[in-house]
């Protein structure tokens, strides 16, 4: 029963991470940039939606849309503006051009809102579903708070695959992510497809910071964390898919779980990295085996 | 090559074996089968045509061949040691030499630096002088003299051709793979191409050329391999070749083969 | 070609002034100047991995951190003149880089930069972890190196931070006019056509790497027991492997004297414009590091160039962008 309990644990993080990695790697697979700005982003929807809660008194959840829009009209302009000169640049360029972005934003955070780590507090919390209470036998525990955010993320990533399947934008960045020379022939406008898939990227991690308020502390300290459960994420299941990024996700929140039992909690960053450094080695292209671009 | 001795030494004994000889070679990638039991012998001094349409596994079995990919099944030799599991840039050492379809220089060194390279590391160079005059030695050969000093990202593409082939020489091979080397050439380019080609045979060194355009293959093989979808289809003397059913129907139609009959 | 005289007496008067420098000034400036060696050291020898061969290498943070931390670990529990720490941290580092270079320099591209930039991650919790060995998230106490005089002890680290960063010039200098360096630059400029040349790629990367952690775990080392404390945050500090990129591109990439020439404008930005701004040194960092690389990528050469485009971003309301090449190159 300890094991399912950990497994349900897994999954509810799983859910939650396959949200903050998604964009990540959608970015990653179609403007083929490493984008170290997605870590910062995430935390700006964090505090978009601590302050949301405290001051306007707006549930995170609920929040959770209107972070999106903001990062993706921050994302948006981030792209066309700068990133958008070096998109055509190597990897040492487009990665230290992101890394310096994501300076500037963390420390713009940093004096804005202090270094202390900031948590949302629902009022009235929202408790757990006890199963044991309806099924005697089962004695597993669900908080619902992580139930929530992982339904609301499965919701977003969920929107974001539809509309990579079923509208013309979608299609245009799946074209791109494919080939995007070939694209350019066939007349898609790469540079609004970089922008909007960059935006689209920036909302995703807006909405899973929102999601993520009530449960992790904020800090601007704290990009390089989801940063690194993205990269892992991302090599465990392929670039440029959403169906990469929620088994990558799923997969890596199960491995924390149980590592945190076996290990430590405290250790579920080393894990994770241990995790990639080997992936990395040994299977470049993730467990599903897709391709990536190198 | 001794020509007055009265037994044949150990040099012409291995001259009479085979070259390379490939057994039973099959490359999948994923559920496509690349090649599929190929198996064929190279003989010292051949110019041996390999053709096939497109996506029939030419590159693949050079690649196969040079190291850069791994058989699933099969086995290679190269006068008599097995090489298919062997590091590409030993496989260049030992004497295999390579040049790729789509031509890759270096972009930002001169012409001359390009081709010492070839005879620096896998032409075994004891040092940078030797290396640089083994380079001359195969600029003038093909006829690039005059552009030693030259950026390769400035050579046009006839030039980057004849630069790639002059890096193959380079590597002092006894086997050179040209991959397509005609590819995007004029006629009368080819016809300097051949020439090149030829002059490079009569130094002794074997030749596997890749190709899809029928005429070059024709006039400068002594024996033409066809593949198709991964399999050898036919082996044989050019004149057979073309006249064999299975290739007719795989590859050049009924028409050619009409064609080359009537032209005897 | 008849740039050689000019650099030759631009050496000759540096030479001047570093030696002269130690009599004459003030111990505020002989610091500042100890730390431009360092960055003079930590940009040379990321060029020989990130400029000879092009690997774009995020590794140098783990470097510095290893050479800090064994070189400070060994000197905390032993008295062992300071040189046989400092090359112990060297020596630490260059292990490193051969147990997990072959492993790594098989990756390509973005898949190798991302495994170089986690390998300061992974470092650093676990030097956060192992408390016993290492003091953990507290961080570890050095004995200082026993020279009690001020002037002395600043002497002593701007002669041995500069010894590092001639150490790794010369290293790096020697490297591109060897075989390996031909080799590197094979590499670089097209490695299938590399390897089919018969350049062993692999060997030579690694080779590349060993030289590049040696003397960034060198630095590491000296600037640990300089300090006398060092912390997982600090030793293994992301923007050790990021300001020597930027350093390296503001001189030029794949040069000897570029990264010399960078490391040292890098610091005079650093120390005089904004030293100042405390809380917000790093932000104006990373507004230099977008600056430098969206207009100037070709560091000082193209001045001229990001002139141009500066201008043009202006003109052109900055929309648009680059348009992708119709052919791939």
């Amino acid at each position: 029963m300890l094991y399912v309990q950990i497994l349900i644990n897994g999954i509810l993080l799983g859910g939650l991470y396959a949200c903050i990695a998604v964009g990540f790697s959608l970015v990653w697979g179609v403007l083929n940039v490493i984008n170290i700005l997605h870590g910062s982003f995430i935390v700006l929807g964090a505090y978009l939606a601590f302050f949301a809660y405290t001051k306007l008194d707006i549930h995170p959840y609920l929040f959770a849309p209107f972070a999106a829009l903001v990062l993706f009209i921050l994302g948006y302009a981030v792209q066309l503006t700068i990133i958008n000169r070096v998109i055509e640049a190597p990897v040492l360029v487009t990665l230290t051009t992101t890394f310096g972005l994501a300076l500037l934003l963390d420390n713009l955070m940093l004096v804005a809102f202090a270094a202390n780590f900031r948590k949302v507090s629902l009022k009235p919390p929202l408790g757990i579903i006890d199963l044991s209470d309806t099924f005697p036998s089962i004695d597993l525990i669900v908080p619902v708070d992580r139930l929530a955010s992982m339904l609301f993320a499965l919701l977003f990533v969920g929107l974001l695959y539809w509309l990579l399947r079923h509208t013309v934008v979608g299609r245009a960045i799946v074209a791109v992510r494919m080939d995007r020379y070939a694209a350019t022939l066939m007349g898609v406008d790469t540079t609004k497809v970089f922008a909007v898939t960059f935006a689209l990227g920036a909302a995703l991690a807006g909405a899973a910071g929102a999601l993520l308020s009530p449960i992790f502390p904020i800090s601007p300290l704290a990009g390089t964390t989801y940063l690194g459960k993205a990269f892992v994420i991302c090599v465990l299941g392929g670039l440029g898919s959403v169906s990469g990024a929620l088994v990558g996700g799923l997969v890596l929140g199960v491995l924390e779980s149980f590592g945190a039992l076996f290990f430590g909690p405290e250790h579920s960053l080393t894990l994770s990295f241990t995790v990639l450094i080997l992936l990395l080695i040994f299977r470049p292209n993730g467990i599903m085996g897709k391709r990536g671009f190198v | 090559m001794s020509a007055t001795a009265q037994e044949p030494t150990a040099q012409e004994t291995t001259a009479l074996a085979p070259l390379m000889r490939i057994a039973g070679v099959t490359k999948r990638y994923g559920g496509l089968v690349a090649l599929n039991n190929v198996s064929l012998e190279l003989t010292r001094g051949e110019i041996v045509g390999l053709i096939g349409p497109n996506g029939a596994g030419k590159t693949t079995l050079v690649n196969v061949i040079t190291g850069v990919q791994r058989p699933d099944e099969g086995e290679i030799f190269f006068e008599g040691m097995r090489i298919d599991a062997t590091p590409a840039y030993r496989i260049a050492r030992r004497g295999i030499g390579r040049t790729f379809q789509i031509v890759q220089p270096f972009p930002r060194m001169t012409v001359l630096e390009n081709v010492a390279a070839g005879a620096m590391f896998a032409g075994r160079s004891a040092s940078v002088a030797e290396a640089m005059d083994r380079a001359a030695e195969c600029l003038a050969f093909v006829g690039l003299t005059a552009m030693t000093a030259m950026p390769a990202s400035q050579l046009t593409l006839p030039g980057r051709k004849r630069l790639e082939l002059a890096k193959g020489l380079a590597t002092n091979p006894r086997l050179l793979l040209l991959d397509e080397v005609n590819a995007g050439l004029n006629a009368t380019e080819i016809e300097g191409a051949l020439d090149l080609i030829k002059a490079i045979a009569a130094r002794g060194i074997t030749i596997l050329l890749i190709e899809h355009l029928m005429k070059v293959v024709m006039r400068a093989s002594s024996r033409i391999i066809v593949l198709h979808q991964g399999s050898l289809i036919a082996d044989g003397l050019p004149a057979d070749v073309i006249r064999d059913a299975q290739v007719v129907e795989a590859y050049l139609g009924a028409d050619y083969a009409g064609q080359a009959e009537a032209a005897g | 070609m008849k740039r050689i005289p000019t650099a030759l007496l631009g050496l000759g008067v540096l030479a001047l002034v570093v030696v002269i420098l130690p009599f004459t000034a003030t111990n505020y400036l002989l610091r500042l100047t100890t730390i431009a060696f360092m960055y003079i050291a930590l940009a040379s020898s990321w060029n020989i991995v990130g400029g000879f061969t092009g690997y774009p290498s995020f590794a140098t943070a783990a470097f510095f951190g290893i050479g800090a931390y064994a070189s400070g670990i060994l000197r905390a529990a032993s008295s062992l003149p300071l040189p046989v720490t400092w090359l112990f941290g060297a020596a630490a580092a260059t292990v490193f880089s051969l147990l997990v270079g072959p492993a790594i320099l098989r990756l390509r591209g973005h898949y190798f930069a991302v495994a170089s930039l986690v390998l300061a991650a992974v470092l650093r919790e676990i030097t956060n972890a192992a408390t016993a060995l290492t003091g953990g998230g507290m961080g570890l106490n050095m004995p200082t190196s026993g020279v009690v005089n001020v002037d002395m002890q600043t002497r002593l680290y701007y002669v041995s931070m500069l010894t590092a960063a001639v150490l790794t010039v010369s290293l790096a200098a020697l490297i591109w006019r060897s075989r390996l360096g031909w080799a590197m630059r094979c590499i670089e400029q097209n490695e299938d056509a590399a390897i089919v040349l018969g350049v062993n790629t692999l060997a030579t990367k690694i080779l590349g790497f060993a030289a590049s952690a040696a003397t960034a775990g060198l630095v590491g080392a000296i600037y640990a027991t300089w300090i006398g404390y060092i912390d997982p945050t600090d030793a293994f500090d992301d923007l050790l492997s990021i300001k020597p990129i930027i350093m390296a591109f503001i001189g030029g990439v794949g040069t000897i004297f570029g990264p010399v020439a960078g490391a040292i404008i890098f610091l005079v930005l650093e120390e005089f414009v904004w030293r100042n701004v405390l809380n917000f040194h790093a932000g104006i960092l990373g507004i230099i590091i977008v600056a430098l690389l969206v207009f100037m990528p070709g560091g000082l050469g193209s001045v001229g160039r990001g002139i141009e485009r500066l201008r043009a971003y202006g003109r052109a309301g900055g929309v648009g962008g680059a348009a992708p090449p119709v052919v791939p190159s």
